[in-house]
């Protein structure tokens, strides 16, 4: 029997697993999966708990519903990657070896690695929505906030769902407004950025949002410490800017087990090929999703595209011949501005986010840098593809190659 | 691109200002490039940093992050921004001779 090993039952291990196990004789190929706990969270989700638009309970289900019928589950930490003896030791005690390894690990928040952010405060007036626990613990707070000052603070570059935080101060606002108490709110936007993103002509139109919902945008404005006794969060360059209500996306990284495997970089992510997704740890590893060093945003759709591309490398590589499939950089995200309304954005390593409809030129539904209604049944709709189409690797229709029609530049 | 003769050499550099050949780079260059970006002298701490920041161009073909820099070239966070206000990674880079660092996305 040949192996084949994938760390991480998340948003990429669940398509990759689905994808490998309807391809490959079951009576040869022996597919394992290892995830350290049993639930899989939908974490575009936790945008809108802290609004009280979702609930935990919509957005957390079993694993093991979503992976397919006879491949290997375990569930356990991960000790270390022994790539010079082709396995992996377990924090369970247990040692999976394998023909060939895909990471999935993902990336997590890791607040500790700013002065000041976590202690006495955590929870009481600075919160985080990148983990349900923050993202609940923010809700409960929201309900009986009386207004002051809020503050959304990217602490630094690079973090999963790049948009997350706009689409947080946009809702934001829709939220203060609803509940009567806007006039009450201040709200600042403060990002390591140049720009409200990163991508020019999508940061300009997200500027001018920011703008004429009254949001301020602090740019250039790298965190090197919060005082939380001050209620104040203070650059590098020693800027200081005041909160009643931090909401801070902090360092995002890697898993620590990376760290110890010895290969990663000073973010825990695994050096990578850009267009082939075969790690340049060794021949017989492959990475995929957040867990990746690659210069294209951390984003579920974005793993889903690379999936298509692994999935072809893989089967290459398995028939000893080079991976000939190429990752793109193709990213396609909702924005949600709103008052029921959202953007949407399409992108890859090369062009930048252009206005136009989408999926179908001319047609849309969707329309491209621009804010209608359509777009937000879209950013509603994705928790349904998530967990119906998304994570069991079916074919969405939209490929994994970005295409330039119904595109204007 | 545009050439411009800095220190006797005829250099080119991008729209933005950096230089597109790092080969063609020597201190006093970086002098000069250092004095715009409103760095009056250049001490060895600064060198420490663009030292590293070539190094790490010509192996990886790109300007490190500031984290990376941290971390590699033992000079402080806070101290890069000391050194180079306003944006190390960035700065630095320009000042450095190497292309603008793709940073993040
Ligand atoms: C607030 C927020 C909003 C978002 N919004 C969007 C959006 O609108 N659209 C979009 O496309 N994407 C969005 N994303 C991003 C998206 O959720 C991720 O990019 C995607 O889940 C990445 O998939 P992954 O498989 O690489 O990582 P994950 O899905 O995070 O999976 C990693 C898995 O590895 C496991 N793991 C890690 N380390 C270990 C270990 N040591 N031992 C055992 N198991 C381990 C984890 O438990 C986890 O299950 C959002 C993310 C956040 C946080």
């Amino acid at each position: 029997m040949k192996k084949i090993l994938i760390l991480g039952a998340g948003t990429a291990g669940t398509i990759m697993a689905n994808k490998l196990a309807g391809a490959l004789p079951r009576d040869e190929w022996q597919i394992t999966i290892v995830d350290r706990d049993e639930t899989h969270h939908y974490q575009p989700g936790y945008l809108f708990i802290p609004f009280g638009i979702y609930t935990p309970g919509d957005i957390v289900k079993p694993r093991r519903d979503y992976l397919p019928r006879g491949i290997d589950v375990v569930i356990s930490g991960l000790e270390i990657i022994e790539p010079d003896q082709n396995r992996v030791r377990l924090q369970n005690g247990r040692v999976l070896g394998y023909d060939f390894l895909i990471i999935a690990t993902g990336a997590h928040p890791v607040p500790g690695q700013t002065e000041g952010l976590l202690g006495d405060e955590w929870q009481r007036s600075i919160f985080d929505f990148y983990t349900l626990e923050g993202a609940a613990a923010l809700a409960r707070r929201l309900k009986h906030w009386e207004g002051g000052r809020l503050v959304i603070n990217i602490v630094e570059m690079p973090i999963k769902c790049p948009v997350a935080p706009l689409e947080f101060a946009f809702l934001a606002d829709w939220f203060f407004t609803e509940q009567g108490i806007r006039k009450n709110v201040e709200i600042e936007y403060v990002t390591p950025l140049p720009g409200a993103f990163t991508k020019p002509k999508a940061s300009a139109l997200l500027g001018d949002f920011l703008d004429r919902k009254n949001i301020k945008l602090a740019a250039d404005f790298s965190v090197g410490q919060v005082d939380q006794g001050g209620r104040k969060i203070v650059s590098w360059d020693n800027r200081e800017i005041g909160y009643d209500l931090l909401i801070t996306i902090p360092t995002n990284m890697g898993d620590e087990a990376i760290a110890r495997s010895g290969f990663g970089d000073e973010l825990n992510f695994v050096p990578t090929d850009k267009h082939t997704l075969r790690s340049k740890v060794k021949e017989n590893i492959f990475v995929i999703g957040d867990a990746t060093d690659l210069p294209a945003s951390k984003a579920g759709s974005v793993a889903h595209f690379e999936a298509d591309i692994l999935f072809e490398n893989l089967l290459d590589v398995i028939d000893g011949r080079e991976p000939r499939a190429k990752f793109d950089g193709h990213a396609n995200c909702f924005i949600e501005s709103g008052f029921n309304k959202g953007l949407l954005i399409d992108f890859n390593y090369e062009t930048e986010p252009l206005p136009g409809k989408f999926p179908l030129p001319g047609v849309g539904p969707f329309s491209l840098l621009e804010e209608t209604k359509m777009n937000h049944y879209g950013k509603m709709m994705f928790r349904w593809v998530y967990w119906n189409l998304l994570l069991r690797g079916a074919k969405l229709p939209i490929e994994a190659e970005m295409t330039m029609a119904g595109k204007r530049r | 691109m545009a050439i411009r003769t800095i220190a006797n050499k005829a250099l080119d550099f991008d729209a933005e200002g950096f230089m597109t050949n790092f080969k063609d780079w020597d201190v006093e260059i970086a002098k000069t490039l250092a004095a715009e970006e409103g760095i009056a002298t250049l001490t060895d701490r600064h060198l420490t940093v663009l030292n590293f920041m070539r190094r790490e161009f010509e192996t990886k073909g790109d300007g490190p992050s500031i984290r990376r820099l941290t971390k590699e070239s033992g000079v402080p966070t806070k101290e890069l921004y000391e050194l180079f206000p306003g944006g190390p990674a960035k700065k630095a880079a320009r000042i450095a001779g190497i292309k603008k660092p793709h940073g993040c996305i």
